[in-house]
């Protein structure tokens, strides 16, 4: 019996290499830790059985195309859809001979932080399944967690791989924007969406990283990485020198447990070797969200535009002309959530108010980026908490969609600026984990992993949820 | 009141490559529907689009063409609207930041040159192809389906937007005439309005002749041809002038036209404030032409202006009709211009090329003008048969005017009269017969001459003299 609440994807290449277990076998275990686990925690929405490849299984969020197997993006208006082709990140995992052991819950469209805004039913944090994961890619999240899945990957618009990666416990990388092809990945905000490993230690997320990044030609924003992913392996920080955005660390509604965990981290840091200095991002946390939501709603109006019910997924039965085709279609289709963020987005976009909402905010976003430049000259990483509270209780933040927004207002900004972010588990707070986020310049991953590493090592946080242990 | 017509245009051309704007299905608009897809075009989840390169050098090669300056940096949006046509949901088009603008095309004509500004000329992709059954002549209203084909989905479009500088349907049709010609000898483009690789709309307004002022302007739809556009844009300028006559006010509507039926009046609609909430198409970066491309080097693919070839052959004193139809391929305007070279003057030249060489369908581009000329130069002299048998043979190679020169006839006076005169004399009964009103005699006479100059005589010149000789 093979326990995989502990094992890593790097331990299970390890027993595969040298042939201690088969593919098959490993599959099987994740299988049947599944159908053990899976039924309070709901991380999966659909799972497979065929074992292709001979490598160690990964699980998909459900906005990753995979062909012929169902993807359906959270939502209903895709239920049933099977994509005739794979995202290029699907092709790249069989490719490296990774086989798929099913396809995780989420938000609807990657569209919220709890991933209780899936058509299908929330998932549970497998720390305390009367808590949320975060979101969206929460059914990933707490797969890993779970040891449902010893890697995973998900995607992150405004925080939806780090938000619940930090509440969750694993180790999440939203990659600096165009290094990994969104090709086959379900359309939520495409100047923001970026496909991303979720993991349980650094150098599983170096591993899966190198996988799935570099130029897509099917992706015209992609781009090669300037260097190879390098495995980390160096236990110190020494020569680092990491800012500690003031904006970041002591916004309103950050709680006390996380910032002691966070303190306690650069503490560590700094034992370590590394530089720590406060610095200031005055723009980029006001404004930040703000201009998200303005500018990810913008472009959702325009990507959900396809599911009209005339070509896949969804259609409404009943008679009626075109445009009652395409309302009730979409009435039925759509949660709560999306109809939301198109009516904003179709708004912000609207002859007349154009400029003063998407134009102004496009501005915006690039004097974030310039506020973010302008740091890296000083500090190679800026640090501060991935999410400002530990997971919260399903339902808590349903009614009041502002404070769930708010569950992102730290992984935001950065994700503004395109740049690359980790989050690793710094500790406990009320018995729940917490998440440090670590901010890099453009294509840093290396230095990223290479931190997240050291301080892994030195945090030895044990990420098998108590209650399973 | 005199009134004077104020015309924009905005022409839509297919482009003329090999896989469609952004995926790499072939172009095959007319192939059994919905062969040619695929994920992209057909907007499955998560697909993006990949600019296609050859369509953006066609695209600039027509602007460079059209005087356009390119753009150093230019932008796709995405223009949204919900149609089954548009499988996305949007078209992705261009807006504020095209690849081509601010262009100039010299439009000669019968009056002299008139200049028609090019606003810009942008590149999309065009639509699904929409069938509705089960209703009356495929209307949408009364339709029980709506059928889509998704083979166009995704066929680079390039769109040329005019400023409101032509000033009547006939300027209207020549500019439509000598765009056309422009981006098939470009190449980029078969552009048939048959086919639908050529569509156009046509902005209308009427203003006080002399006056700047910009009216309420009508839009016209779905014309199938030139001339069809010309007559439709007449009728709609004298429609509004009726309008301002009896003081009323031109509302701004659209008038579709039934390509099917000509005769049928165009259907009116209201044009309604469609807000296509154009944004930058985040999936697409800038794309920057002077980074990728040489002007100098496109420049030099492009082929001669037909506009400036028709103004050189107006220039020449061809009429306006004749001038279009050389035209309508640089070889007859070439062949025409070495015969004229050769001495011929305009008007023979041109109906030389227009009537003989096409009659007979010889290859104009492989005619030999200054030996053909020769030919011509002495057509009076030539039997027919023997001229015939020159413009037939002048494409091929080696062909020299000199064997069917040889059969140049006698047309001189000098030459023929003392033949004719001695045959009257010896016909005398027949003479007195003609001039007693039997005209019919004449062939007889002629035959006579004929055989006494074994065929040598020129016909035309042996009816003049005898005409003239048995008139007294």
């Amino acid at each position: 019996m093979i326990e995989t609440l502990r094992l890593t994807a790097e331990d299970a290449a390890g027993m595969l290499e040298r042939g201690e277990v088969s593919a098959a076998e490993l599959h099987g275990a994740y299988r049947a830790a599944i159908n053990e686990r899976d039924p309070e925690l709901h991380a999966f929405l659909t799972t497979v059985d065929e074992v292709e490849g001979e490598g160690v299984p990964i699980a998909f969020k459900d906005l990753i195309s995979t062909r012929g197997v169902e993807t359906t993006a959270g939502s209903k208006i895709l239920a049933g859809y099977e994509p005739v082709f794979d995202a290029t990140v699907a092709s790249r995992c069989k490719a490296a001979g990774l086989p798929l052991l099913g396809k995780t819950n989420m938000d609807e469209f990657a569209m919220g932080s709890s991933t209780e805004n899936s058509g299908f039913g929330p998932t549970r944090n497998p720390w305390d399944p009367e808590r949320v994961p975060g979101g969206s890619s929460g059914g990933s999240t707490t797969a890993v967690a779970a040891g449902l899945a010893p890697w995973a990957l998900g995607s992150d618009t405004g925080g939806s791989i780090k938000q619940p990666a930090a509440l969750c416990g694993v180790v999440g990388l939203r990659p600096t924007y165009g290094t990994v092809s969104r090709y086959g990945i379900v359309a939520f905000a495409s100047s923001l969406d970026q496909i991303g490993p979720i993991t349980k230690t650094v150098r599983d997320c170096a591993l899966l990283y190198r996988i799935v990044s570099g130029r897509d030609p099917c992706d015209s924003t992609t781009v090669e990485l300037p260097e190879p992913v390098e495995l980390p392996g160096g236990e110190d920080l020494r020569g680092l020198k990491i800012g500690v955005p003031r904006e970041l660390n002591e916004t309103e509604g950050i709680e006390p447990g996380v910032s002691d965990r966070v303190n306690s981290a650069l503490e560590l840091a700094k034992e370590l070797g590394a530089e720590i200095e406060e610095c200031s991002l005055p723009r980029s946390v006001d404004f930040g969200l703000p201009c998200y939501y303005l500018i990810a709603p913008s472009e959702a109006s325009s990507n959900l535009a396809r599911y009209d019910g005339v070509r896949y997924g969804h259609r409404s039965a009943g008679d009626g002309d075109l445009r009652e085709l395409y309302a009730r279609t979409r009435d039925e289709g759509f949660g709560d959530e999306p109809k939301r963020r198109i009516m904003l987005g179709t708004y912000a976009l609207s002859a007349g108010y154009y400029e003063a909402f998407y134009g102004q905010a496009q501005k915006v976003r690039t004097l974030i980026k310039q506020e973010h430049d302008a740091l890296f000259e000083r500090f190679d990483l800026l640090v501060s908490p991935t999410s400002p509270t530990v997971a919260f209780r399903l339902g808590e933040r349903t009614q009041n969609p502002l404070a769930m927004y708010l569950s992102d207002v730290l992984t935001i900004p950065s994700n503004m600026a395109g740049l690359p972010g980790l989050s690793i588990p710094c500790g406990l707070s009320e018995g729940l984990p917490v998440g440090l986020q670590l901010i890099g310049p453009q294509f840093s991953e290396n230095t990223l992993f290479r931190a997240g590493h050291a301080l892994e090592k030195a945090l030895g946080f044990d990420f098998v949820p108590e209650r399973l242990r | 009141m005199k009134w004077e017509a104020v015309i924009g245009l905005e022409i839509h051309v297919h482009l003329k490559t090999r896989t469609k704007m952004f995926c790499r299905c072939a172009v095959g608009a007319l192939d059994d529907p919905n062969t040619r897809t695929c994920p992209v075009c057909l907007a499955h989840p998560g697909t993006l689009p990949v600019p296609n390169k050859q369509a953006i050098e066609m695209t600039l090669r027509l602007g460079l063409a059209l005087g356009c300056r390119v753009a150093e940096r230019a932008i796709f949006h995405r223009k949204n609207y919900f149609y089954p046509d548009n499988p996305k949901g949007y078209q992705i088009s261009q807006y504020d930041e095209p690849l081509c603008l601010n262009g100039r095309l010299r439009l000669p004509g019968p009056d002299g040159v008139a200049e028609v500004g090019i606003t810009r000329a942008h590149l999309e992709e065009d639509a699904a192809k929409t069938l509705h059954v089960g209703g009356a002549e495929g209307r949408i209203r009364g339709a029980t389906a709506s059928l889509v084909d998704f083979n166009r989905a995704g066929t680079p479009l390039v769109e040329i937007v005019t400023e409101p500088d032509i000033r009547s349907a006939e300027q209207a049709r020549r500019f439509l005439q000598v765009l056309r010609r422009t981006v098939v000898e470009l190449g980029i483009s078969d552009a048939e309005m048959e086919k639908g690789s050529l569509r156009f709309d046509v902005n209308v307004s009427v203003r006080p002749g002399g006056s700047d002022e910009l009216r309420t302007r009508t839009e016209l739809k779905n014309m199938n041809s030139f001339a069809f556009a010309a007559r439709g844009i007449e009728r709609e300028i004298e429609r509004q002038i009726a309008i301002y006559e009896s003081g009323g006010q031109v509302e701004q509507e659209t008038l579709h036209f039934d390509p099917s039926r000509e005769d049928a009046p165009p259907l009116r609609s209201k044009e309604e404030a469609q807000d296509y909430r154009y944004f930058p198409e985040p999936d697409l970066l800038p794309v920057e032409p002077l980074r990728e491309w040489s002007l100098d080097e496109l420049r030099a693919t492009l082929p001669e202006s037909p506009a400036a070839r028709l103004e050189r052959v107006l220039a020449a004193g061809v009429d306006l009709r004749d001038a279009e139809a050389l035209n309508a391929e640089p070889e007859r305007v070439s062949l025409f211009e070495a015969l004229r070279d050769a001495g011929i003057e305009a008007k023979p030249a041109a109906t030389f090329v227009l009537n003989d060489i096409t009659r007979h369908e010889v290859d104009p581009a492989r005619v030999n003008g200054a030996e053909v000329a020769k030919v011509l130069r002495d057509r009076d002299q030539i039997p027919r048969e023997a001229f015939d048998a020159a413009v037939a043979a002048s494409a091929t190679d080696g062909f020299s005017a000199e064997e069917y020169l040889r059969e140049r006839t006698v047309a001189d006076a000098s030459e023929l009269d003392p033949v004719i005169d001695r045959i009257l004399s010896e016909n005398e009964q027949q003479v007195e017969a003609y001039r007693g009103g039997k005209e019919g005699l004449l062939g007889f006479f002629v035959g006579q001459v004929m055989r006494e100059t074994q065929g040598k005589a020129n016909p035309k010149a042996v009816n003049d003299r005898l005409r003239e000789k048995l008139a007294k």
